[in-house]
């Protein structure tokens, strides 16, 4: 499923994706790399994409939790449960999210 | 004969009647208004940086040890009064703002940095770490919601006594002492388990035995020399040096509408002299800071004005805003509905609507 375009994520971002009542976010590393988790926080349900990335970090905006977004790892308080990841593939331009 | 409406009694427990009603009524994690701010723009503000935090922590540094050095030095002579004030003032207020911010996250870039600095400011402070994480998330969450927020400092009917007491911590301190000694031995309040998850919950005991260890280590250099220097430098100074953390802290919501879902009408920002702003770091730009936890205390100047149009008017000052205060807080005392209605700008955004 195409998620989005390359260019619509800078580099070291977060782009929100929304598709059949779900949704995503999906990451730009500093290597450039694509990544995609669930796009709710564990803690309270709120947008990882209103947050910020620092290298491989998503934190989110309401308590400042943080997840590895390569692996969904939390990385501590108020973070109790990891994050679902999804599969990525870069195909041109288009970045593309497997999910079931 | 007139007729006079019933006051609503409040029930401020995370674990009674008002609590279940917020989640009943959709208060509780709810759907907070946010101002506007493109992306581009917000992901600038929200950039970590070491630097500010760094020279502002070595600078804090210094003056606590240069202070009391010299309170030490002039021990027994009116120096050492001067002295000790500014060390009080800097352990048991300046530390507030420290605790706030490194526990946020947002003071240095390096995460292990906010955790050192966190940690040292709980001692200074007495909070917890564990709890008080858990505490301040909540607070954030639901903001000044009745029975769901753990930190309303000012509640309706206002403890006027209990404010003037917690100057020098006379209140808040013993409680935070026996919060510690409970903790201690193992064991939370009802209230506590609603917000520190189960899993969290070893971390408050064993924190608490470190903190006891740290006071009685101090009880004993006090005995073994015979003075009360060590407790002056580690202990008393949050209580003697509490009193201008009550002072800014008080500007942040009391006398505020509860139960409202817009940090702009519960929130105060304030302008302060550069002096306070570093001692205060920041936090006097207090509905930028509830709307965009996310940006560090040296970006708040930029976000203020970033967000201003669509905010009521800030405080030119510290005394402009206890000029509304302290009449507030004397009309709630005797009318406990009463509460100040902050204006919107022409222009701003409508308020969140309220559930
Ligand atoms: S909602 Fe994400 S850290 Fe709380």
């Amino acid at each position: 499923m195409v998620a989005c375009t390359r260019d619509e994520i800078e580099e070291e971002d977060v782009f929100r994706f929304d598709h059949d009542g779900r949704t995503f976010a999906i990451y730009r590393s500093p290597d450039d790399e694509f990544f995609a988790t669930d796009g709710l926080c564990t803690h309270e349900r709120v947008h990882l994409a209103d947050g910020l990335v620092m290298g491989h970090i998503i934190e989110c905006p309401k308590h400042n939790g943080r997840f590895d977004y390569r692996t969904g790892a939390g990385k501590g308080a108020p973070i109790c449960v990891d994050l679902a990841t999804y599969p990525v593939k870069v195909e041109g331009e288009k970045v593309l999210i497997g999910i079931a | 004969m007139s007729e006079t409406l019933p006051v609503r009694t409040r029930d401020y427990s995370l674990v009674g009647i008002d609590g279940a009603r917020a989640v009943e009524s959709g208060l509780a994690s709810a759907q907070w208004y946010s101002c506007l701010v493109p992306r581009k723009q917000m992901k600038a503000l929200m950039q970590r940086r070491d630097g500010p935090a760094i020279r502002d922590t070595a600078l804090w540094f210094a003056c606590l040890s240069l202070s009391g050095s010299l309170g030490v030095y002039f021990w027994g002579r009116w120096p050492a009064a001067v002295a000790f004030l500014c060390y009080g003032v800097l352990y048991g207020s300046a530390s507030d703002s420290r605790w706030h911010e490194c526990g946020h996250g947002t003071a240095f870039r390096t995460r292990w940095m906010n955790d050192v600095v966190y940690n040292i400011a709980c001692v200074m402070i007495l909070r917890e770490p564990t709890v008080w994480r858990w505490s301040h998330a909540r607070h954030h969450t639901d903001t000044i919601i009745v029975g769901r927020d753990p930190e309303i400092a000012v509640k309706r009917p206002p403890d006027l006594l209990g404010i003037l007491l917690n100057m020098f911590q006379l209140k808040s301190g013993p409680a935070a002492l026996y919060g510690i000694a409970l903790h201690a031995i193992g064991r939370l309040t009802d209230e506590e388990r609603s917000f520190v998850p189960k899993m969290e919950q070893h971390k408050v005991f064993r924190i608490a035995r470190i903190h006891v260890g740290i006071f009685v280590m101090m009880i004993a250099s006090c005995i073994a020399l015979r003075s009360i220097i060590p407790a002056m430098l580690l202990g008393l100074p949050s209580f003697y040096g509490a009193w201008l953390m009550v002072v800014f802290g008080t500007t942040q919501h009391a006398a505020l509408a509860e139960d409202t879902l817009d940090h702009r009408l519960n929130s105060r920002t304030v302008m302060m002299n550069p002096v306070f702003r570093f001692l205060y770091w920041n936090m006097n730009y207090h509905v930028e800071h509830h709307m965009f936890p996310m940006v560090p205390y040296h970006a708040l100047p930029a976000l203020h004005e970033a967000i201003k149009a669509d905010c009521p008017a800030p405080y030119p000052s510290l005394i402009a805003a206890y000029r509304e205060i302290i009449p507030g807080l004397l009309r709630q005392a005797r009318d406990p509905e009463w509460h100040v209605v902050r204006t919107l700008p022409a222009g701003a955004l409508p308020e969140a609507v309220s559930a």
